[in-house]
């Protein structure tokens, strides 16, 4: 079929929405979450290129501090008659529901496009599925679910036509990542097509419906028990009416552009004896199973909901083939304790209802299952044995498919072997890392594909988990129709691996068909490259006959003058090798992809691309290999024996990829899992280490202070330690006095480093006869990586220093103290780890965290693996993440569970005074506990009460024993970043912080929503760009700590770790040591900023040498004392602050785009910082009486 | 009185001409410098090494986190028209040609052969009256022979002059070991003028921290005297325009530079010392020796006191030093 007359485009389901829901929006009120982000940010780029509506005007989008912040714009928008619309996911949903139940009540007409996603349960989820929706199905909005990125494209235009008409809001919403994320090809709706769907009447009439003073009234009122009830009722003919309205637009729709749609879709055998009801993009894995069955003359049918809300018993029993005596109605949520998930209760209660109606004549067996929770792959194979098992004589209801639940038994069986036809698609697989381009290469494949040929193109992206070293796996099919499925490649015809070290980590070849194409990377050329893959490997190449070609990409690309990138070298290999097209014809299509991409840069790099075009031809070899394996074996699941059980039974496996695996009872019943798990994982991402040379070190411990990933631990010991030392191990005598016969060691865990280089740039000892020498360096990793894990088990039984003889309150004295926060998976270089890491040694085994969503949850709280560890004697952080935006009150409870469990464990003590000993009790109760020995007592004496507490036999003494550990002083520590407190967490903190209750928060100011892709803050500062503020900031960064100042008595602290490490260090210390709530800011270098994270220490300094961030604390303690409590720990500015700003891509880019807007507002933001300044030297020179007095 | 005078074919109003610098960089600027009576403004530097290096840093901060994690598919608002390689600089010279009137010559200061051809090339096309190539390079490696530095410089002039029709100024060092018989093969090579001279970095030590310093300072008076010398010799031997650089701190060293046989004489620390209106004032006091000494035009005394045209042709060269020395005694 030929594209020549229609408007095709290869884009993914956000795309798709955003494109028709901004053509018919005049106001967007957004907060961004994952997976519906990019809805919003590209709704707000296209505002800010002027893109406009299809009335003319250029739509306004406004990032609000939350969802419900959103929802509560949306609202007012609406009510005054603006055309509205909001993009949304999960608990994002969530914080919407109030309003949405007000603006379904008050039928106001609006579409919010929803990329259904996981609810946070058991654990956070950011993947697909419909608990999000479903917990919004009460509120009044009719839904409409969309299965594929076409529909995800027409529905949204669907959506505003039947809102309008209806005047029911209405939640569009498709499958989270499955739809949102999934390129395809689609037929784009033209404006006039969308104009001729959207009648000008009905939107006057919306806007008649505003509030307007000139016609007054009154909307929004409080009702009493004589007339809501009848109030709520009113509403029924318009909810009567709506599928209609639904129907008429989509027959409407169907006209213009050809595509028809109903609120119902059936596929399958007109007599079709057993049905599947579905909604979202499963049904596309239905019917064309479906098709499939019937055509080997099984007679199954689907039927695709498309309007669930209202649900139509008229146009559902319509829909459904008299024939059909099975029916499994599958949901994509879970609803525990209920008689059955949504949509089954819906389809049960409707077909008894026909039935009583007359409208069926006996009802059909109806079963209700669940699927696909999480983005979990729902595949034909999963369909077909949805389809068995209504077959059977007693079918089960409440049933799972897709896992192995082995403890209550609802999963179905299903035979993975069992596949569609796929004879028609060219389905190819890439293994690359994040940062190699790899996904980016595919996209412009699918797009070269998609937009220059007759094919069809399908693409799917798999991101693991880790902000470092992350793998990447796409998924892209070509055909000649289009491509309906919505799950993972299982059988390639190429495989290609970008990186050559994924041989011994990832089971590529298992996704191999016999014959398949198998492309490598590779450092050895065609006559060495055999031996040097692992046996498995070897096998699998022999045993399907694989089609063996290396290229060595990197050297292509470096000789090219392509730098790094590898991404156009394989891209080419792959349009050489697949047969997707000819191909001549492939490399033709990929210059002139490459002309496109690069006209503006001139003729020389297009030329420059072309030769490394040619180049990768001459330099891709087709592997001839002997058909027998010559290499041994490579274990994927390999954790040291050591290991926990479960770590070995459970988080192994998902760290290789085999989670889909484990069946439910290898999971823990409630989110509950063991700390410090990432020790296990040894990740080698790095092949450059840092490497120790103690001769020329000064043992200043700069290093392990600002190591991201704890991966830099220093240990000093006594010399006779060393008698049993590993050949090579590398130690100096300690240089402090006092210490006779002590050395020093400084050890590197090369295997969890990231090579971020952070160290190297913090050393400041230099050999003097070798001024390009170093105390610590970067070097090749693979020399020394059998030595130096010798080293480590050595280094590990040394035992680590005693607390109580370290100089807590010096950087050097810091590198001591064990890190309870361990190898996460931040960023390389990241700027938030390193005040986690401190916080972990200093008070880590009497610490509580409740981290708020985002970054620092992620690395710290995502699965497999989780960093935050325990010492030798069991005891470490206890981490929890409740959600986004409760974190403070949720510290709070933390905190207000300590204070309340310590009083009952007080009075308990007095009670038990005589069986426990007076004095003893006096003493407890009496402790001190702010230096390190002083807790060390008291934990002796804890550790003593228990023993004599156990001897006891009273209830009192058990009930003293389960809150006996509340006697040592707990640390109470509220973490986020910077969109949960100075946005969406920032009620919350701002109460807890004037609670008076010792809570410790300590912000990871990134000056950006990081974890979410650099949407802007109010931490965001002037003149800087970020989304959402693409013409640079203009207002100025809220000033939290003067804003909690303001209270008198909460301790707050400015700091930065690579500007004055000191100074973080004593901010923390001061904050946990004052009975009050603290406020740590702590400036957090980011990949958001744009540049090198190997100069993030210079730039800290350049933040604070600039006065963008000034280093302060304001302490209480000094105001009770009569001192003046503010005190200002750098100097003035000493450069300006566009030394500091320019160097990083989020002010730079400013100065591209709009250099006149850039020069303002850095004018502006100068102004600022000057005042700034002003003021704070002013309060550093008041007296105590100036400030507000500390109760 | 006037000031005309001809460099490289251009006819500008007045010898003095601003040289390549930071301030050309706003094209307020330029408009000041107009208005207070520049005869031509060279434009700041074009880095070929900072913008690779600034394209390449870039490009990997955008590559390296694009597509990397699944909430973060890319940190950074898309923007089609970003560019962070020379773009902003073209844009610059197109914007200058269009608010002002007097000559503006591009300045690009060159790493690779494609560097000088490419960006020489779009430097003409965005509207460049001239291109001044500052050919800022050491010779490092002790390997490279005296004859393969000049031949590098000769080799640039030739593929630059094969690329563009614009005239080339070259702006060159002064440590030849034959100033003046590299001045006549860079004339044969193509180069329309001769600059005089750059100003090599020339780093510090600081000898508490154990590290290079980097500061730059601006020229002083003093620092004219070698290339009074060079253009003094050169003037009416090679048939290019000399441009004399550096120490230009008043109409002073402008009238000197003159009487060298200089065609413009360039400065840029005065105006950051004294601020642009400050070419208004050198032109004045340029007019005000001019009408004291009797002179109507550049003419009437470029080049008077070159080597050509003293009386004593000897005072350049080592008779000088001699004199000097004995002077001394």
């Amino acid at each position: 079929m030929s594209n020549k007359n229609k408007i095709v485009s290869t884009i993914d389901g956000n795309e798709a929405a955003a494109y028709a829901a901004y053509r018919v929006n005049e106001v967007c009120a957004i907060y961004p979450i994952t997976p519906s982000s990019t809805m919003a940010e590209l709704a707000d780029e296209w505002a800010s290129k002027g893109i406009k509506n299809i009335w003319g005007s250029v739509p306004d989008v406004i990032e609000m501090q939350s969802e419900g912040g959103a929802a509560g714009t949306v609202h007012g928008a609406l009510q005054t008659g603006s055309l509205t619309t909001t993009f949304t996911a999960s608990q994002g949903l969530m914080l919407m529901l109030p309003n949405m139940y007000k603006i379904a009540g008050e039928l106001t007409p609006a579409v919010f496009h929803v990329a259904a996603r996981s609810l946070a349960a058991q654990g956070l989820s950011i993947f697909g599925d419909h608990q999000d929706v479903m917990a919004a199905r009460t509120t009044g909005f009719a839904m409409l679910g969309s299965a594929s990125v076409q529909e995800a494209h027409d529905f949204a235009l669907i959506a505003q036509a039947a809102s309008l008409q209806s005047r029911i809001p209405i939640i569009h919403f498709f499958d989270g990542f499955r739809t949102s994320h999934e390129v395809n090809k689609l037929e784009m709706l033209s404006d006039e097509q969308i104009k001729s769907l959207i009648p000008d009447e009905l939107v006057i009439a919306h806007r008649k419906r505003g509030l307007n003073p000139e016609n007054p009234f009154i909307r929004g009122t409080a009702q009493n028990p004589d007339v809501y009830f009848q109030g709520r009722e009113t509403v029924n003919t318009f909810y009567n009416n709506m599928p209609g309205i639904m129907d008429k637009v989509m027959k409407d729709f169907g006209k213009l552009t050809g595509r028809k749609y109903d609120l119902f879709e059936y596929t399958g055998a007109k007599d079709a004896e057993e049905v599947i009801i579905i909604m979202g993009s499963g049904g596309e894995t239905v019917a064309e199973t479906v098709k499939a069955l019937n055509e080997s003359g099984i007679k199954t049918g689907v039927i695709q909901v498309r309007l669930y809300r209202p649900f139509s018993l008229e146009y559902f029993i319509n829909a459904l083939p008299s024939s059909a005596k099975a029916i499994a109605v599958l949901d994509r949520t879970k609803e525990s304790g209920a008689a059955g998930e949504p949509m089954y209760q819906d389809v049960l209660a409707t077909m008894v209802e026909a039935l009583q109606q007359g409208k069926i004549k006996s009802l059909p067996k109806i079963i209700g299952g669940r699927y696909g929770l999480s983005s979990k792959e729902f595949t034909p194979a999963m369909v077909k044995a949805v389809f068995d098992e209504l077959k059977k004589k007693d079918p089960k209801n409440g049933f799972t498919v897709g896992i192995n639940d082995d403890v209550t038994h609802t999963s179905l069986e299903y035979d993975p072997e069992f596949k569609l036809d796929e004879s028609g698609w060219r389905q190819g697989l890439f293994f690359g890392l994040g940062a190699d381009g790899t996904v980016g290469a595919n996209k412009n494949t699918i797009k070269i594909i998609g937009e220059n040929t007759d094919l069809y193109a399908q693409g799917y992206f798999v991101y693991d988990s880790k902000k470092s070293g992350a793998r990447t796996v796409s998924h892209l099919r070509f055909g000649p129709k289009p491509i309906r499925a919505p799950y993972l490649i299982s059988k390639a015809d190429f495989i290609a691996c970008h990186q050559f070290n994924f041989t011994e980590k990832v089971e590529m070849l298992d996704f191999a068909s016999d014959g398949a194409v198998f492309l490598l990377n590779s450092p050895y050329n065609k006559d060495e490259i055999w031996d040097k893959l692992p046996g498995q490997v070897q096998q699998q190449i022999i045993d399907k006959k694989i089609q063996f070609y290396i290229i060595d990409a990197t050297t292509v690309a470096r000789e090219n003058g392509m730098g790094t990138r590898i991404n156009t070298i394989m891209q080419t290999c792959y349009f050489a090798l697949s047969g997707v097209l000819p191909k001549d014809e492939s490399i033709k299509q990929i210059k002139k992809a490459i002309e496109k991409t690069y006209f503006k840069k001139g003729q020389k790099v297009i030329d420059q691309n072309f030769k490394a075009v040619d180049a990768t031809l001459e330099n891709l070899f087709e592997v001839k290999y002997p058909k027998k394996v010559s290499s041994k074996t490579v274990d994927l699941l390999t954790v040291p024996a050591k290991a926990p059980d479960f770590v070995k039974e459970v988080t192994a496996k998902m760290m290789v990829g085999h989670g889909d695996e484990l069946p439910v009872s290898k999971m823990t019943v409630d989110g509950t899992y063991p700390s410090g798990t990432t020790q296990w994982e040894k990740r080698n991402i790095s092949d450059l280490v840092p490497i120790w040379e103690p001769d020329v070190c000064i043992q200043c411990g700069n290093c392990a202070y600002v190591c991201p990933h704890s991966v830099i631990r220093a240990k000093f010991y006594h010399k006779d330690n060393l008698k049993k030392a590993p050949g090579g191990f590398k130690s100096a005598p300690i240089n402090a006095r006092g210490f006779p016969e002590t050395q020093y060691s400084l050890q590197v865990y090369l295997e969890d480093c990231t090579g971020c280089n952070l160290c190297v740039e913090v050393c400041p000892a230099t050999d003097a006869k070798d001024r390009s020498r170093k105390a610590i360096n970067m070097g090749e990793k693979e020399p020394v990586l059998n030595k130096e894990q010798k080293n480590i088990d050595f280094f590990e039984n040394i035992p680590w220093n005693d607390r109580s003889k370290i100089d807590f309150s010096t950087v050097h004295g810091a590198q001591f103290l064990e890190p309870l926060f361990e190898f996460s998976g931040a960023c390389a270089g990241c700027g938030e780890t390193p005040y986690l890491k401190l916080l972990s040694q200093l008070f880590g085994d009497r610490l509580l965290v409740a981290n708020a969503t985002g970054c620092s949850s992620i690395y710290g709280g995502n699965l497999p693996t989780t960093p935050w560890a325990k010492n030798k004697d069991g005891r470490g952080p206890a981490w929890s993440n409740s959600l986004f935006e409760d974190n403070a009150e949720f510290g709070l409870g933390m905190r207000v569970t300590a204070d309340k469990q310590l009083d009952v464990a007080r009075d308990m003590m007095n009670e038990l005074k005589n069986e426990l000993g007076e004095s003893f009790v006096k003493e407890i109760l009496e402790a001190k506990q702010i230096l390190e020995s002083e807790i060390a007592e008291q934990r002796q004496r804890v550790d003593e009460l228990k023993t004599k507490l156990k001897s006891i036999k009273s209830p009192v003494a058990d009930h003293l024993l389960s809150v006996a550990d509340q006697l040592v002083r707990r640390s109470v520590w509220l973490v986020g970043g910077d969109g949960w407190a100075y946005d969406i967490g920032y009620g919350g903190l701002d109460h807890a912080l004037a609670s008076g209750r010792n809570i410790n928060v300590l912000v990871l100011d990134t000056e950006v929503y990081s974890n979410t892709g650099g949407q802007s803050s109010k931490a965001t500062p002037t003149a800087a760009t970020a989304k959402f503020a693409a013409g640079g900031k203009a207002v100025g960064k809220k000033d939290l700590a003067m804003q909690a100042i303001s209270y008198g008595n909460v301790y707050v602290a400015r700091v930065a770790f690579g500007a004055n490490p000191q100074q973080a260090l004593l901010a923390m210390r001061e904050a946990e040591a004052y009975d009050g709530p603290s406020l740590i800011l702590a400036y957090s270098h980011c990949i958001a900023h744009g540049y090198d994270l190997k100069n993030g220490l210079d730039q800290q300094h350049k933040a604070v040498a600039s006065g963008h961030w000034p280093l302060l604390r304001y302490n209480p303690v000094l105001r009770k004392k009569n001192q003046n409590p503010f005190v200002l720990d750098s100097p003035r500015p000493t450069v300006p602050l566009k030394d500091y700003a320019y160097n990083e891509l989020r002010y730079k880019v400013l100065t591209i785009t709009n250099p006149e807007a850039a020069d303002e507002l850095m004018k502006h933001a100068q102004e600022l910082v000057n005042l700034k300044w002003k003021t704070y030297e002013e309060l550093a020179t008041k007296k105590a009486s100036d400030f507000v007095p500390v109760a | 009185m006037k000031l005309h005078t001809n460099y490289m074919g251009l006819k500008l109003n007045s010898p003095i001409v601003v040289s390549a610098c930071p301030l050309s960089e706003h094209i307020d600027n330029i408009m000041k410098m107009e208005e207070n009576g520049a005869g031509a403004v060279v434009l700041f530097s074009l880095f070929e090494e900072q913008i690779r290096k600034e394209e390449a840093a870039f490009k990997g901060v955008m590559s390296e986190t694009t597509y990397a994690f699944p909430e973060a598919l890319d940190y950074f608002p898309n923007l089609d028209e970003f560019n962070v390689g020379i773009d902003d600089y073209l844009d610059n010279i197109r914007i200058a040609k269009e608010k002002v009137d007097i000559p503006i010559i591009g300045s690009l200061n060159g790493i690779t052969t494609e560097g000088w051809i490419d960006y020489s090339r779009l430097i003409e096309q965005a509207g460049a009256d001239a291109l001044e190539v500052n050919i800022f390079f050491i010779p490092a490696d002790i390997a490279m022979s005296s004859s393969e530095v000049e031949h590098r410089y000769l080799n640039i002039i030739q593929t630059i002059k094969r690329e563009v029709k614009i005239p080339v100024a070259v702006k060159l060092n002064p440590y030849f070991s034959a100033t003046g018989n590299m001045a006549m093969r860079m004339k044969n090579a193509g180069a329309d003028a001769l600059v005089l001279f750059n100003r090599f970095y020339q780093p510090d030590f600081d000898i508490n921290e154990l590290v290079i310093k980097t500061d730059l300072h601006y020229s002083e008076a003093g620092e004219i005297r070698l290339p009074l010398l060079w253009i003094a010799l050169l003037y009416g031997k090679v048939q290019l325009s000399l441009a004399a650089t550096t120490g230009v701190q008043s109409a002073v060293e402008v009238v000197k530079y003159l009487l060298a046989g200089a065609d413009v004489v360039m400065t840029a620390s005065s105006l950051y010392k004294n601020g642009i209106p400050y070419l208004k004032t050198m032109n004045k006091e340029l007019q005000d020796w001019m009408y004291m000494m009797g002179f109507d035009t550049l003419d009437a005394f470029r080049g008077s006191m070159s080597q050509q045209h003293i009386s004593d042709p000897t005072a350049y060269e080592r008779a000088n030093y001699i004199k000097i020395l004995e002077g001394v005694k």
